[in-house]
């Protein structure tokens, strides 16, 4: 039988949670993840110190038992901080994907359900945003709306749209192709309800595996973001503000350098391998060779 | 050794050495047994047909000769080939024995080549590497090899692309490719199974010729029982990786002693038992003027795109209870004629007429009404149902067809429907990955029965199943037809199946219907050249590739 | 080919049209009173006024549109509001930075990963796969400007071998420039580097896996002969893709890149530019980077068409 006929996506029948179990990269990047979800969960109920509390007298200390990660410039917490910073940068990251998936894996299948003219429309619409370099989307909407986080989302996001929807399209269009759309279609659904009953769902695990990969980037962009001023304002702690101000002090004290960038690895880290992960677990067909 | 008394019984009486002798070989991938030893043999100038259905190791054998098994693959046993064992061979020399001394040639003509070389490079490659000449000497042999194989560079030059040739003639250049170097075997693996009746006949003409000037051996592996009664000198069946039997040809074809052997052969030629039709019954589909037109990509943007007519002003009529055969070639345009007709896609032109109503462009509650009477069955059974989809959710879902169906009447019917194809009522919750492929194309077919419908189209429904398990679905659909009633419209390019299942056939190319009647006639006396042509190819095959008068001698 | 090229040139040049129109629009909306920003907040309203009549700014929008686009065409951006010059002097200082920078960062991308994508591929399974994934999973996740601090901690701080911010120019010689812009060519560099060297990895192993490969290895080609002659060109084209869809990541790098070498780049007179309220600028560099990217992006359409011969239709 041809390569065509495997089944494009979950076989319902195994079980992918013993697949999950095995797979050491969906593990470690599970772990992670959720390690920095906890992290920045806690924080917000809970942090060695308050992150915003300056104490110029205490700035700039080693790691020591009361600070275990040391201070700032300013003689603020710098664990507390990293925990804090965490919430920042899920928060954008998880609405900018939010906001991508939800314009446009829609999108994406209505140009696949739809072809002709909206296909066109569609496609030739997100190849252009692509164009557009995503800081510079960040900047004028702050000139427009003023800065914030929200903002920063709103900017990731709007890339996250054509990413999504591509994705969709791309994998709505073959199952479009597939004889159990004709099987729907001579049963009398129409092309709503197909997309709905049987593309959707078929589709569903790249999302998921696309929506991982991009809240990866959307930590690394709310990094630049914030680096340059651009994402949550002060006083609310971000690692990439933390970075910026760590500059100044680079030869002095490169840990408070390092450790917001360690933060920001490790979360990317996590996420990457969790979508690696993911794609092998859920989808053993688009399972690369190791 | 346990092919001992094969070979040396089988090939008793026989003065020639042979060219290749595989002696128990066995073949493991990731620690899964798949061949078990295997013992084959070949003699210079003749062919060994390799037969076996899909899974039964043909392939992986003529890939373990060859050392390009998968990676995590063990091999054992040995591969005596011109006094050396290749199974111990050092890969380097074994480099220089592949395309040398073996050339082989692979089933899929479509991804066999590379889509960024010109076709000349690529059949120059081999002379570059093995006799080291230089690009343009190279490409002036080239040249030779191809016009040998029916590409003379005047027509097809070298310079050509394998996007810009046809199925036909990309696998010229696979062959060309295997046989540049007049290889000592050619080792064939389905070399005309993704290729039209037609096209078929040509390529196995060419390989025997080739083979009939070179001397050269030739291992023809093919699930297809007919080419190898057209082509093999000897027979060798594979069944789960182990060779069952092998002979001379003429011997199988008369009494093979294998059960499987022969059940093969039973199944191949299986006719079920059929009412004769009854030809005063009503006409209950009528076709008149079908066009289907697409448009084809733009060349120029500044003109109309070009439009291609895939159907063009086909008429039919079929009776209540009557099974009309349409065949042609791939493209001809039956799958578009069929999917036309359920209204799958939009006409250009003609007119339906279904139990006396007008049935074409219908829409909303009219076509709902229609699809209930008229069913269709799909090629491939799997790419058909949802794979998240249990097969009570798939059989029951033209059941929204029938609005006013209570729910405990729903679920009578689909295990009614179930067990009228042979499965059982609990199959209901199986994923369609659960069933085997015979099994899933019952459920196909009990999918298409659960409207109760008059008509059902069955688009290719038995052509990616193996022989035996093809068998037990044309009985089947001979058998539910008779007890229901049905009328069918079946698809198919294959005239065997057509001969054993239709009472009329019609033969369509290139958008048109070129010749009909009723089945047995127009097998037994076809008019049209073209009918004749596929006839030749497809039910005489031996005829068909038998070396022409001027090439024998 | 030839109508191949001209649909693509048309496309082009629609895609250009429509980009420079959504930017112009943009510009609009953007608060701010270019005159306002030149004069002071001091500034009188006659010579504000005065002022306006003298830029334009009281024409209707779809005139001052045209002649931006029609100065676009003819390569004149306007006149600067603060710095008062000509926007393309301007301009042309600034991608004597920006350029170079990221020509270099792209040659450096391809250099690495490209060959190393390919011995990973070359390898698969092996410790030296394994070594190249691991690091470029990590490469992948380090933001850039993260990696640049470090670098510059390192090279510039600590040993002192390049400079650590700022740019000397190319008066005096080519090595001082390029000596400027190694760090942040190679902090620009990396995380593309890892991604690209991921894709050239698995598109590779993707054609190893396809037929003709298999056919060239029957041909007597050893395994490595047959990745060289056949997988590695056919394994270009989705390479080629990701390759068109980075430079726009690359360009936004360089905007952050140069904010941390204080490189005097075209990211840099965008930043200020903002910040100052000069629309004038503002709106031609954009228009500049978003046509650069839909440009890079044709040339890599063409390319294909290079590489593959099935998109070469015979007209």
């Amino acid at each position: 039988m041809s390569a065509g006929s495997e089944p494009l996506s979950i076989s319902p029948g195994d079980c992918w949670a013993s697949r999950a179990f095995r797979h050491p990269s969906f593990l470690a990047g599970a772990a992670i993840t959720i390690m920095i979800a906890f992290m920045a969960a806690l924080s917000l109920v809970w942090t060695p110190w308050d992150p915003t509390a300056i104490d110029i007298p205490s700035k700039l200390q080693g790691a020591s038992p009361q600070h275990w990660l040391g201070t700032d410039q300013f003689g603020r917490d710098v664990l507390s901080m990293i925990m804090r910073g965490a919430v920042a940068s899920m928060a954008v990251s998880i609405l900018a994907v939010g906001l991508g998936a939800g314009l446009g894996v829609p999108l994406g299948l209505l140009a696949a359900q739809t072809r002709g003219f909206a296909d066109h429309a569609i496609m030739r619409a997100s190849d252009f945003v692509f164009a557009f370099p995503a800081l510079l989307v960040a900047i004028m909407l702050r000139e427009v709306f003023g800065p914030g986080w929200i903002n920063a989302a709103v900017a990731i996001g709007v890339f996250n749209v054509p990413v999504f929807a591509r994705v969709a399209y791309g994998a709505a269009l073959p199952l479009w192709t597939r004889d159990f759309v004709l099987a729907a279609r001579v049963a009398g659904k129409g092309p709503s309800r197909i997309t709905l009953e049987h593309i959707l769902p078929n589709m569903v695990s790249l999302v998921i595996v696309q929506a991982t990969i991009q809240l990866s980037l959307g930590v690394l962009a709310e990094a630049a973001l914030s680096y340059v001023g651009l994402g949550i304002q002060p006083p609310a702690p971000s690692w990439g503000r933390m970075l910026n101000e760590a500059q100044t002090f680079m030869a002095l004290a490169p840990r408070l350098a390092l450790l917001p960038g360690f933060a920001i690895i490790f979360t990317v880290l996590g996420l990457n391998l969790l979508g690696d992960g993911l794609r092998d677990v859920l989808d053993p067909r688009l399972a690369r060779e190791r | 050794m346990a092919c001992g008394m094969f070979s040396t019984l089988a090939w008793l009486g026989s003065d020639d050495v042979a060219l290749l002798d595989v002696e128990g070989l066995s073949l493991a991938i990731n620690n899964i047994p798949l061949l078990d030893r295997v013992c084959l043999s070949v003699e210079p100038g003749q062919v060994l047909g390799l037969v076996g259905e899909s899974g039964s190791g043909k392939s992986l054998t003529a890939l373990s000769i060859m050392r390009l098994t998968p990676r995590g693959a063990r091999a054992q046993g040995r591969i005596l080939f011109g006094g050396r064992d290749l199974a111990a061979l050092p890969e380097r020399q074994m480099c220089a024995i592949r395309g040398r001394e073996i050339g082989m040639i692979f089933q899929e003509p479509m991804t066999a080549l590379n889509p960024l070389q010109t076709i000349g490079r690529q059949v120059a490659e081999g002379f570059r590497l093995h006799l080291g000449l230089s690009q343009r000497e190279a490409l002036n042999r080239a040249a030779g090899v191809l016009a040998r194989v029916g590409l003379p560079p005047e027509s097809i030059p070298l310079s050509r692309y394998p996007h810009e040739l046809s199925g036909g003639q990309r696998q010229r250049v696979v062959v060309a490719m295997a046989v540049a170097l007049e290889p000592k075997l050619i080792i064939a693996d389905e070399p005309t199974t993704a290729l039209d009746v037609t096209t078929q006949a040509q390529i196995l003409r060419l390989l025997r010729r080739l083979v009939a000037e070179t001397g050269a051996g030739l291992v023809l592996i093919t699930h297809d029982l007919a080419v190898v009664n057209a082509m093999a000198d000897h027979v060798a069946v594979m069944r789960g990786g182990q060779v069952l039997e092998q002979g001379r040809a003429a011997e199988f074809r008369t009494g093979a002693r294998h059960p499987y052997a022969r059940a093969l052969l039973d199944s191949s030629r299986y006719a079920p038992p059929r009412r004769a039709p009854d030809l005063k019954a009503v006409t209950l589909l009528e076709v008149e003027g079908l066009v289907r037109e697409y448009a084809l990509p733009r060349r120029n943007p500044f003109r109309p795109a070009p439009r291609r007519r895939a159907v063009d002003g086909v008429s039919f009529a079929i009776r209540r209870g009557e099974c009309l055969g349409l065949v042609g070639e791939s493209g001809c345009g039956k799958s578009t004629t069929a999917r036309a007709i359920l209204a799958l896609e939009p006409l250009q032109g003609g007119t339906i007429r279904f139990d006396g109503r007008g049935a074409a462009n219908l829409s909303g509650a009219e076509l709902l009404a229609f699809r209930r009477r008229v069913q269709m069955v799909f090629q491939d059974p799997y790419g058909s149902f949802d794979p998240r989809h249990k097969a009570g959710r798939i059989i029951a879902e033209p059941l929204r067809l029938l609005p006013d169906l209570t729910q405990p009447e729903a679920r009578r019917r689909v295990a009614a429907a179930l067990e009228e194809v042979g499965l059982a009522a609990s199959d209901a919750s199986k994923y369609p990955h659960e069933f085997s492929g015979g099994q899933r194309q019952r459920l196909a077919i009990a999918r298409a029965l659960i409207t109760r419908p008059d008509l059902i189209v069955l688009d290719e429904p038995v052509s990616a199943l193996d022989v035996s398990i093809r068998a037990q679905v044309l009985a089947l659909l001979a058998d539910l037809q008779a007890r229901l009633g049905l009328s069918y419209l079946f698809i198919s390019h294959d005239l065997g199946v057509v001969r054993a299942i239709t009472d009329r056939v019609l033969v369509m190319r290139d958008g048109q219907i070129v010749e009909g009647g009723e089945t047995a006639q127009v097998l037994q006396a076809p008019q049209h050249p073209y009918t004749r042509e596929l006839v030749t190819a497809a039910l005489r095959l031996d005829r068909a590739v038998s070396p022409q008068p001027d090439l024998a001698s | 080919m030839l109508t191949f090229a001209l649909r693509r040139l048309l496309a082009l040049a629609l895609t250009l049209a429509v980009a420079s129109a959504v930017v112009f629009v943009v510009m609009e909306v953007l608060p701010g009173d270019p005159a306002q920003v030149m004069l002071g907040t001091e500034a009188r309203p006659d010579t504000l006024a005065a002022l306006r009549e003298k830029l334009g700014l009281n024409q209707p929008a779809p005139e001052r549109y045209l002649a931006w686009v029609t100065g676009l065409v003819r390569g004149d951006l306007g006149m600067s509001y603060t710095y008062a010059t000509p926007v393309t002097e301007l301009v042309r200082d600034r991608l004597a930075v920006s350029l170079p920078l990221a020509l270099m960062a792209l040659a450096l991308t391809t250099a690495i990963a490209i060959p190393l994508g390919a011995w990973a591929a070359a390898r698969r399974n092996s410790v030296v796969d394994l070594g190249i994934m691991g690091a470029t999973q990590v490469g992948v996740a380090v933001p850039n400007f993260w990696f640049a601090m470090l670098l510059a901690l390192l090279f510039a701080i600590t040993l002192r071998w390049l400079p650590a911010g700022g740019f000397p120019g190319w008066s005096g010689g080519l090595w001082s420039g390029v000596r400027a812009l190694i760090l942040p060519a190679v902090a620009l560099a990396l995380p593309q580097a890892s991604i690209l060297a991921r894709v050239m990895r698995s598109s590779l192993l993707d054609t190893l896996s396809d037929d003709y490969v298999r056919t060239a290895r029957a041909k007597g080609l050893t395994e490595g002969q047959a990745l060289r002659r056949h997988a590695l060109r056919n394994a270009l084209i989705p390479v080629l893709t990701i390759m068109g869809l980075q430079f726009s990541f690359l360009l936004a790098g360089t905007v952050i890149i140069e904010n941390v070498f204080y490189l005097p780049g075209l990211g840099r007179l965008v930043f200020q530019a903002i910040n100052q309220r000069d629309l004038a600028v503002v709106k031609s560099v954009v228009m500049l980077l978003v046509a650069s990217v839909i440009i890079v992006n044709f040339i890599v359409d063409l390319t294909y068409a290079a590489v593959d011969p099935r998109l070469r239709r015979r007209a």
